[in-house]
């Protein structure tokens, strides 16, 4: 008898939104009401939630052979409610709170630089420029915390092959918004905005690199980088840069943000390393997001576990010094 | 208002509010990291419960003198604030090592050598064990007896390791957390404003107190 096996089938199709919504909220709405105003609205809000910002457009997805197997994907609730989107505030609640001013409709992401055909792209056409896939991936703070999210999108080469760079673009630079009257973080936070990453073009046109629409099969949440953002699952999360509106092909490495923060603590690179630690904290080991107080920390994987397919971009290179 | 120190009573009644203020949170955080209930990431949520108490209680049992001064001369009831002292800094003392006891259990895994290699390595684990150090001997002299024992000017001037277990607590959020983050940013200007009015108070009663031959509040320190 053929058995299929869950990861077969696209969450969109067997996992109402109420299961995954996360048995936790229910609970924890019901246990926390009373005890919230005690302990101050802070850490309530991240235990009791408001209602979570999203555009729930449901898409239409095939699977990847790319898509991970065989690991539980992180809550839907935990995965938007616990971002690092400084934009929107730099406490992992502000985002789901404060994203759902950001207008991601009308929406340009314009691409320049070292290109044969500079262009702008309506996001709806951006959309449906390929047919998108389901992809679960591991995702690796550099701050040691992790989840496995099943992104939407299609792999960036083919957006990048569409736009024809010039031989002399050897890098990309991507550019988040920067509107502070929608990203109220913007004015909190002291980083050089707007938000800018880059990656070297092998690894911008590496199959994994996906430009991604959605997670659990509906468009992006606008605290998860709406309504379009890149993922780079064997590099630290903050590399994949959320909301982006410029692509920019450039001949030199870009500045991108952290980096210029300080460059100490993140590298250009910043691949996921166990056996490079941050100046801070070991990378050896990581805390996966929604697992229990005392089961959450396991081993942290050579480039987050993707060593198979990416390992052959960096030969040669020293990665304790290119971290 | 009545213009004398506050009854036993009252003292004995504010008391158990205190302490139940105080440890209210602390089971709050054990129930729900029991029911598996602390968000998404429990372990930085126990951090920084434990961590954002540890720093708020530290400040607040500092408050206490300068708070003191000031309002006693308008409510001389105000006087037996200074009875609550102690218990806040003990109440500090336990969640510094709550917050330690983090670290050692679901960061280092009760491993030594991780820790050392924290210690040397690492500026904000060094400033962070040193805050919660200096709390130590301060612990061990609350009692009335060590007080005696030590005399009233011994002890305050032991006692002003507080201020530095401050500081170095301030000093291990701000290197905790990433560059540009401005989150410590409001507990930093409370102990700033505390370390300030100090002096600054010291220098006014003593300007005030020539022309003024009203007595001062005593002062415990």
């Amino acid at each position: 008898m053929p058995i299929r096996k869950p990861n077969d089938i696209p969450w969109s199709e067997i996992t109402p939104k109420f299961v995954y919504l996360n048995r936790r909220a229910f609970m924890a709405g019901a246990v926390t009401a009373g005890t919230a105003a005690i302990v101050g609205k802070r850490i309530a809000s991240v235990l009791a939630p408001a209602a979570s910002v999203h555009a729930d457009t449901k898409l239409t997805t095939v699977k990847s052979p790319l898509s991970l197997t065989g690991e539980q994907p992180t809550s839907y609730q935990d995965i938007t409610h616990y971002n690092n989107f400084y934009e929107f505030g730099a406490n992992k609640d502000d985002p789901a709170r404060n994203a759902g001013r950001l207008k991601t409709r009308p929406w340009t992401v314009s691409v320049e630089g070292h290109v044969k055909s500079p262009q702008k792209f309506d996001i709806d056409t951006l959309l449906k420029l390929r047919p998108l896939e389901e992809r679960i991936y591991r995702h690796r703070c550099v701050e040691a915390w992790s989840m496995v999210i099943p992104w939407v999108g299609y792999s960036l080469s083919e957006l990048i092959q569409q736009c024809q760079p010039l031989p002399s673009a050897k890098y990309i630079q991507f550019l988040s918004l920067a509107d502070y009257s929608q990203m109220p973080g913007l004015s909190q936070v002291s980083l050089n905005w707007p938000y800018s990453e880059g990656l070297r073009m092998d690894e911008a046109m590496h199959p994994l690199t996906l430009l991604t629409f959605g997670l659990y099969g509906e468009t992006l949440p606008n605290q998860d980088g709406a309504p379009v953002r890149v993922v780079v699952p064997w590099k630290y999360g903050f590399k994949s840069a959320k909301s982006i509106v410029k692509i920019k092909f450039v001949d030199k490495q870009p500045h991108t943000t952290w980096n210029e923060m300080a460059p100490n603590e993140y590298g250009f690179y910043s691949n996921v390393n166990p056996n490079v630690d941050h100046p801070r904290w070991s990378q050896k080991t990581e805390r996966r997001i929604g697992a229990s107080l005392f089961s959450q920390r396991q081993p942290t994987l050579m480039f987050n576990g993707y060593g198979d397919q990416v390992a052959k971009l960096y030969t040669g290179l020293d990665l304790k010094k290119n971290f | 208002m009545s213009n004398r120190p506050l009854s036993n009573h009252w003292i004995i009644a504010l008391k158990v509010l205190v302490h139940a203020a105080c440890l209210a949170p602390v089971a709050w955080l054990i129930v729900h990291a029991v029911q598996n209930n602390l968000g998404p990431d429990p372990t930085a949520a126990v951090t920084f419960f434990t961590g954002r108490g540890t720093l708020r209680l530290l400040v607040l049992s500092l408050a206490i003198t300068p708070v003191r001064r000031l309002i006693t001369p308008l409510a001389p009831s105000f006087t037996s604030i200074i009875r609550f002292r102690r218990m806040l800094g003990l109440y500090a003392f336990f969640y510094g090592s709550l917050h330690l006891l983090t670290y050692v259990w679901l960061y280092a895994g009760f491993k030594l050598h991780a820790m050392i290699d924290d210690i040397a390595r690492r500026r904000f684990i060094t400033a962070g064990l040193t805050a919660w150090v200096l709390m130590v001997p301060l612990a061990l002299t609350s009692t009335t007896w060590s007080i005696r024992k030590l005399g009233g000017k011994n002890w305050n001037r032991l006692h002003r390791l507080a201020y530095i277990s401050a500081i170095a607590g301030i000093v291990h959020y701000w290197w905790g957390v990433k560059p540009g983050v401005n989150t410590p940013s409001t507990i930093t200007l409370v102990l700033f404003v505390l370390l300030a009015a100090r002096p600054i108070l010291s220098w006014w009663s003593r300007r005030k107190a020539p022309a003024n031959s009203l007595p001062r509040a005593t002062q415990s320190g």
